[in-house]
């Protein structure tokens, strides 16, 4: 379609819009004829750019396709992935991948022999049971390129190929699908594949891909009495009415429309306070905040309660009356360490001492 | 109307000021026991001595004579008219601020309520996390750039722009790297579309979870981009026309955002975009380079892009085999779900808000679809019995939200409103147990059922869904 330099598709965009645009143009436009000469150089535009060397391709070409094309050659075993999990994966999603802490969990149980051998996962179909990954996915691969290229969360792309094939191997373990002293590798991924418990479980036989792909459901445009009776199903219960904070606060103050206050209950008279402005996030203007966001921290940290390091608030409140908690807190951020919350906290040397610095001021002073 | 008994209910409304429901600045008559002209122009004249004050507490029973002064003289002036009239206000008196103060422009202090937001409890971090856009607030089909719903998977990073390139790799004749000073001398391309994420309403599959249209629909936005036509590119690098049947889009973000598109489609009208609503774009929505792939869910308009692979399968991505997948009724799961179908849904009024008083309003919405063009809305009252067709505002372009407005006249009584679109291949948007009855209600994503706010006689407004 795109085809330049043509204008055809102005000329196809005014067409859809003729009661629009059309009326627009025609009453910005002069009757006189349009003289047009289009440019000769228009599609000399071949040499911007340049070739990409093999180096440059084979440093970001990390994609790994069902087939294997792109898996490197190498290997893990599942004991290595055990411990190499521990180490780097467990905090977020626990010992055995089923925590729910940070994301859904990876894998927890729900997965039986049948479904190994029929390739496809009989407990999805009950509603009381979580869907984690080692349910759904279809292609071990997808398993691999990701972990590979996401994982861990707040450090991507620092495992080696066969830390890759540990970690993988491991879960693999953890859903019962190869035993404990399997090593997995390019060579034998293929058999691990036959043998993954929802491989059946994908179809594309759907109109919602290919540009030309028909609708599943259909509706009419009836226009007259096309409802017998209209029955409320359901609604919001009142216990949840402020669930999603003040919605005055969410909704312009000066508005036809203006915000039900929901602190209050159903049908209460508007209040004369009605013209609430909510405060602006006050935390923009915050350079330490901003440090704690730029540099991963809050991957691991939150403010009011505990991930995998301590809340901020608990740190403040141990150091506030410490007279060299400044020196001792910029250091530790920098060169990391462990003994006093429990797990270990990574260097982080990309902080100057300065900024270091700062975020240790900022959780001292709070 | 006597021209005596008159309030106004003006901004500064104290809490002691008997409740209005009138909107601000309009004139309303005066309850029977308010002060009268006399009684108001003797204590403008003399203040309030005792005398007075009792006759205060007379005609006004719960207020104290100190909370009334601003009061009064609001009144006093109430038999003339509104004091936000009368009174000059201080905007109107002084010099303002200078040019280029701030130097980038910033929304009012008053429009602070209009922001993104999250839904609370949807996920457990915020970085793998949706910021939704104020839908309720927000006019015309271009969504301010700075209220553009966000989605990302490891938060989002500021690229340097001078460390940026793109890669074209796969099957293709020669490999290609760009700069972004390479693709912004390149033949451009600015079209407004709209992106949605394939999740938007998917915490409605089930039955109505949350309250407010920023919450249901807003993980949907409209800017215009501009860019270079992949098209292009791709003819640059000489993609094998035999062979390549798909392309992989990959991101320079930590996670490294993967997704396979059809070539039919990326020839189509995908964009390389760095423009959006006339400045580069934000860094939340992929400084400085994106993909915008026109009318398909938005995890495929990879941001921050860094690569393109041409090839001749599809990839199986982390987000088209684990997520982004449509399960069905019969446990099997729809992959590589793109296309987001024709939706609308009425913005003004909508839940969490509150109709003052009887008459007249505006309703509006927007309508869109990925498969083409908006061709009209529909617009019922009554719960889906009756339906009137809703006009169609400003320009109604391919893949782009329009918008759609309609009058109504509120008449104080219980009402359902529901709007339905149908778009320029003729598929009418879908009531919800139609949705139900192909794809169950498991399927998370692609939930574009006609959307129902019920209005009470209170003038409340929220969300529901009919039977
Ligand atoms: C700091 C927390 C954190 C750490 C450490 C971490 N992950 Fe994750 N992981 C996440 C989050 C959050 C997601 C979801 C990302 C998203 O939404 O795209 C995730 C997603 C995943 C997924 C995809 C699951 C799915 O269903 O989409 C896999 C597999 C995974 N992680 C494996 C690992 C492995 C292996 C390690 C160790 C090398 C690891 N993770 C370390 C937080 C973490
Ligand atoms: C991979 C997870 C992780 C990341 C990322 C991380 N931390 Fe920590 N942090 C921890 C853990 C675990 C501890 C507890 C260490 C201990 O018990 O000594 C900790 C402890 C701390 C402490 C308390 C130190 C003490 O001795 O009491 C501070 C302050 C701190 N982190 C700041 C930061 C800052 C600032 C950043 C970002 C620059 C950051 N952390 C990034 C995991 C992390």
């Amino acid at each position: 379609m795109f085809k330049l330099p043509k204008l055809e598709w102005r000329a196809l965009i005014a067409a859809t819009a003729v009661t629009t645009v059309a009326s627009v143009l025609t009453a910005c436009d002069t009757e006189a004829p349009l003289n047009s000469v289009s440019s000769p150089w228009q599609s000399s535009y071949e040499s911007v750019g340049r070739s990409a060397t093999p180096a440059e391709i084979a440093s970001w070409d990390i994609d790994v396709r069902p087939d294997f094309t792109g898996l490197p050659a190498g290997s893990g075993s599942v004991e290595d992935g055990e411990s190499l999990w521990m180490e780097r994966c467990a905090s977020c999603h626990g010992d055995f991948a089923d925590s729910n802490k940070f994301f859904s969990p990876l894998v927890s149980g729900n997965i039986t022999e049948a479904d190994i051998a029929a390739g496809h996962v009989a407990s999805l179909n009950d509603s009381t049971r979580v869907r984690t990954t080692l349910m759904k996915v279809a292609t071990v691969s997808t398993l691999w390129d990701y972990i590979n290229r996401a994982m861990p969360w707040n450090a991507p792309k620092t495992l080696s190929s066969d830390e890759v094939y540990s970690l993988v191997a491991y879960l693999l373990s953890l859903a019962y699908i190869v035993d404990y002293d399997f090593v997995l590798s390019n060579e034998n991924i293929a058999e691990v594949q036959a043998l993954l418990p929802n491989r059946n479980g994908m179809t594309q036989e759907h109109g919602l891909w290919k540009v030309d792909g028909l609708a599943d459901v259909n509706n009419t445009d009836c226009m007259n009495n096309c409802e017998q009776a209209v029955k409320v199903e359901s609604f919001i219960p009142d216990f949840a009415r402020n669930a999603h904070g003040n919605l005055q606060q969410q909704m312009r103050v000066f508005d036809p429309f203006q915000g039900i206050d929901t602190t209050q209950s159903k049908g209460a008279a508007p209040s004369t306070s009605a013209q609430v402005i909510a405060e602006p996030k006050a935390q923009a203007a915050n350079p330490a905040l901003d440090l704690l966001n730029d540099n991963g921290c809050m991957g691991c940290h939150q403010l009011d309660s505990k991930l995998v390091g301590p809340a901020f608030s608990d740190v403040t409140e141990k150091y506030i009356d410490h007279p060299d908690a400044t020196a001792y807190l910029a250091r530790k951020i920098r060169e990391g360490g462990s003994g006093v919350w429990g797990g270990f906290m990574p260097p982080m040397p990309q902080l100057s001492q300065e900024q270091a610095e700062q975020i240790a001021q900022w959780l001292v002073n709070k | 109307m006597s021209e005596k008994k008159i309030t106004i209910q003006t901004f500064q409304a104290s809490e002691h000021n008997p409740t209005h429901t009138a909107p601000l600045g309009h004139l309303q008559h005066a309850p029977e026991s308010f002060l009268d002209a006399n009684t108001i122009s003797d204590i403008s004249q003399n203040g309030i001595d005792s005398s007075r004050r009792r006759l205060l507490r007379g005609s006004f029973a719960a207020a104290t004579a100190a909370m009334l002064m601003p009061v009064i003289s609001q009144q006093a002036r109430a038999e003339e008219g509104d004091p936000d009239i009368l009174n000059l206000p201080p905007w109107s008196k002084m010099l303002g601020k200078s040019v280029a103060s701030p130097s980038y422009g910033q929304p009012s202090k008053y429009e602070a309520n209009i922001q993104r937001r999250q839904s609370p409890g949807l996920t457990q971090t915020d970085q793998a996390s949706v910021s939704f856009s104020p839908l309720q607030g927000m006019f015309g089909m271009i969504t301010a750039s700075g209220l553009h719903f966000e989605r990302h998977h490891q938060g989002w990073v500021d690229v340097d722009p001078r460390r940026h390139r793109l890669m074209i790799n796969g099957l293709v004749n020669s490999p290609k790297v760009f700069t972004m000073e390479d693709l912004m001398r390149l033949p451009s391309v600015s079209r407004i579309h709209f992106i949605e994420c394939g999740a938007n309403t998917g915490m409605e599959w089930g039955n109505a979870a949350v309250p407010t249209v920023q919450y249901t629909h807003g993980m949907l936005s409209c800017s215009e981009f501009t860019g270079v036509p992949l098209s292009l590119l791709l003819e640059m690098a000489g993609y094998d026309k035999a062979k390549a049947k798909y392309i992989l889009a990959e991101g320079a973000d930590g996670s490294a955002m993967t997704r396979t598109i059809d070539l039919e489609r990326a020839l189509d009208d995908v964009i390389v975009a760095y423009g959006m609503n006339g400045e580069m774009l934000r860094p939340e929505n992929g400084y400085p380079l994106r993909l915008v792939v026109p009318g398909v869910q938005g995890v495929s308009s990879v941001k921050w892009l860094r690569r393109i692979e041409v090839g001749d399968q599809p990839y199986a991505t982390k987000d088209e085999a684990i997520h982004y997948i449509d399960l069905m009724p019969d446990g099997q799961h729809r992959q590589y779900t793109s296309i987001q179908e024709a939706k609308s849904v009425i913005t003004n009024p909508s839940g969490g808000q509150r109709l003052m008083s009887q008459g007249f309003y505006n309703v509006t919405g927007l309508a869109w679809s990925g498969r083409g063009t908006v061709k009209k809305v529909d617009v019922s009252f009554d719960g889906g019995r009756n339906w009137y067709t809703a006009n169609l505002e400003g320009a109604v372009l391919p893949k782009a939200l329009t918008r759609f407005n309609i009058g109504w006249v509120w008449d104080g009584k219980p009402a359902i409103l529901q709007s339905r679109v149908t778009d320029s291949t003729g598929y009418v948007q879908p009531m919800k147990r139609q949705l139900k009855e192909v794809r169950g209600s498991r399927s998370v994503y692609h939930n574009n059922a006609i959307q129902s706010w019920r209005v009470n006689e209170s003038g409340e407004v929220e969300n529901v869904q009919t039977a």
